[in-house]
């Protein structure tokens, strides 16, 4: 079955990234993410820019609002995600338990339709 | 009125700590249901609640709970829980002449174990199932210890005891010859238990802290009531001599401190004298077992509090024992560790290599971490950093993968 694990951190509390690589992986969730690899489940994932970037939209009587920030605005953001392929729950909630993400913020893991 | 109140809530509590595995035990002795027991029982101590602010608490809060326990039993068997919380007068005042007649619980709480560990039960739900019924654990906490959906171990736990009351698993210790394998099923489940509160090093997560604590608690009472039993002695030694070694896990500033350097002045040397005296006392009836190896290998380890050295060879040998015992690929890593120390990095290496073959290592994060160090040792300094990244992705815990981490990079110098 396939799982999507919805990171969530709380940006402001982020070790700040090396301002010459902002877009790499601190090497302990390279490492996380190689074990995925490693282990033949990792469907796919990715890392989202900090919400600041995000916009948010919606049709209201066929106008569209187009809105600065986030859809909520929570303490902990989605950062990423990933997409693995396990054989049942316990299973995905043992990886989620591996992620580093999940000592710094929360993780959800939902089913995916298939 | 507050004070009072306080009071009688502490008194429910307290008794609820002390005596709620041996009132569910001795409730469900008979009828074999442990979801009506607890039934009962939670409705006892709500009964208890409102009454014991108002009336004070009864001289033997224990008697009481079990009287009012009983008779909302035989309500909840005939009425099927349509029974109403409230207590009538008429069963106050009988629960009070009960309680006064001073009889004492037989305690049932291992037949219960056993009925917990039966082997018609499922592994993986034995230990969640003692917790729940000896101790009183809810289900989310338990969840959370091993890792499963709240619901998912709610509705496990509801299966186990609707097995237990329709499959007619006996409550009771079984006869000599059965014994060892089921009390084998009992002392995994308590292990089991223990473990999962071990895994929080750090005693952050106070769930999981107690869930050590609530294992010796278990171990303690299993080798109070088979006292003849080796491997339920060898069982607790083990438990104490991880339990002594807690505060020296962690640096001051909550970093992880391997076996090898942790500081023997912070182990607790009253838990390793009792630990050694009931390795001594199992010994003595000159049965082996896992549990009795594993504790002598603890003993080995904490030897160096007084050498300063650790006895490899002696190490290896107890590994060969219980390797030969259970062959699980677990052991033969932890094998291959201690012939790396008695014999070089190589030997070490070559043990991991056939230890390999078994896929479950695969995603054991201490194989790669013993993988890493060794090649390290050897200088391959390339395989010996694949091999710290996979350790580093396959831990959960953050001041574990610090340490690996640091490890790693100190490759690169």
């Amino acid at each position: 079955m396939k799982y999507m694990l919805c990171i969530y951190v709380d940006e402001s509390a982020q070790p700040a990234a090396a301002v010459d690589a902002p877009h790499q992986m601190s090497p302990a969730f390279a490492a996380y993410v190689e074990a995925l690899r490693e282990s033949g489940i990792l469907v796919g994932g990715d890392r989202l820019k900090p919400t600041e970037t995000a916009t948010t939209l919606r049709v209201v009587d066929g106008e569209a609002q187009v809105l600065d920030g986030p859809y909520a605005d929570t303490k902990e953001q989605l950062a990423g995600y990933l997409v693995i392929d396990v054989p049942d729950i316990d299973s995905a909630l043992s990886w989620a338990a591996r992620c580093p993400g999940a000592s710094r913020g929360t993780l959800e893991v939902r089913p995916i339709w298939e | 009125m507050e004070k009072h109140n306080l009071e009688a809530r502490a008194a429910a509590e307290a008794a609820a700590r002390q005596s709620y595995g041996k009132l569910v035990a001795y409730l469900c002795a008979r009828t074999h249901d442990v979801a009506a027991a607890e039934d009962a029982l939670s409705e006892a101590f709500a009964a208890a609640l409102a009454s014991w602010p108002e009336k004070g608490v009864p001289e033997r809060p224990e008697a009481w709970l079990m009287t009012v326990a009983r008779n909302r039993s035989i309500d909840v068997i005939r009425h099927r829980k349509t029974a109403s919380a409230s207590m009538t007068e008429l069963e106050q005042l009988f629960a009070e002449r009960q309680a006064d007649t001073g009889e004492t619980l037989p305690d049932e709480r291992l037949g219960l174990m056993f009925a917990c560990a039966h082997p018609a039960i499922d592994a993986a739900v034995r230990a969640p199932l003692m917790l729940q019924a000896v101790l009183g654990f809810d289900a989310a906490a338990i969840a959370s210890a091993f890792l499963v959906r709240p619901a998912a171990m709610g509705q496990r736990l509801v299966r186990a005891k609707r097995r237990i009351r329709e499959a007619g698993i006996p409550f009771g210790v079984p006869g000599r010859d059965e014994l060892p394998a089921r009390l084998d099923g009992v002392l995994e489940a308590i292990y089991a238990a223990f473990a999962e509160g071990w895994s929080d090093p750090a005693g952050t997560e106070t769930k999981r802290r107690s869930l050590a604590g609530e294992g010796i608690w278990l171990g303690r009472l299993v080798a109070s009531l088979l006292p003849e039993e080796p491997e339920a002695l060898g069982l607790l030694a083990l438990m104490l001599f991880a339990e002594a070694r807690r505060a020296a896990r962690r640096g001051p500033a909550g970093d992880y401190v391997p076996l090898a350097e942790q500081d023997t002045a912070l182990w607790d040397a009253r838990l390793i004298e009792e630990a050694e005296a009931l390795l001594r006392r199992a010994g003595a009836a000159g049965t082996i077992g896992r549990y009795q190896l594993e504790a002598a290998i603890q003993s080995a380890h904490v030897a160096r509090r007084q050498g300063g050295k650790t006895d490899w060879p002696a190490i290896v040998v107890l590994y060969d024992a219980l390797a030969a015992l259970s062959g699980s690929p677990v052991v033969a890593v932890n094998r291959a560790v201690a012939l790396a120390e008695a014999e070089g990095a190589e030997a070490g290496l070559r043990e991991l290599d056939r230890a390999a073959e078994d896929r479950r290592l695969a995603d054991y994060q201490p194989f790669w971490a013993a993988r890493a160090g060794l090649l390290a040792q050897r200088g391959d300094g390339a395989a010996a950093d694949a091999a710290y990244a996979r350790a580093i992705g396959l831990e959960t815990d953050e001041a574990v993968r610090r340490f690996l981490q640091q490890r790693r990079e100190a490759l690169r110098r």
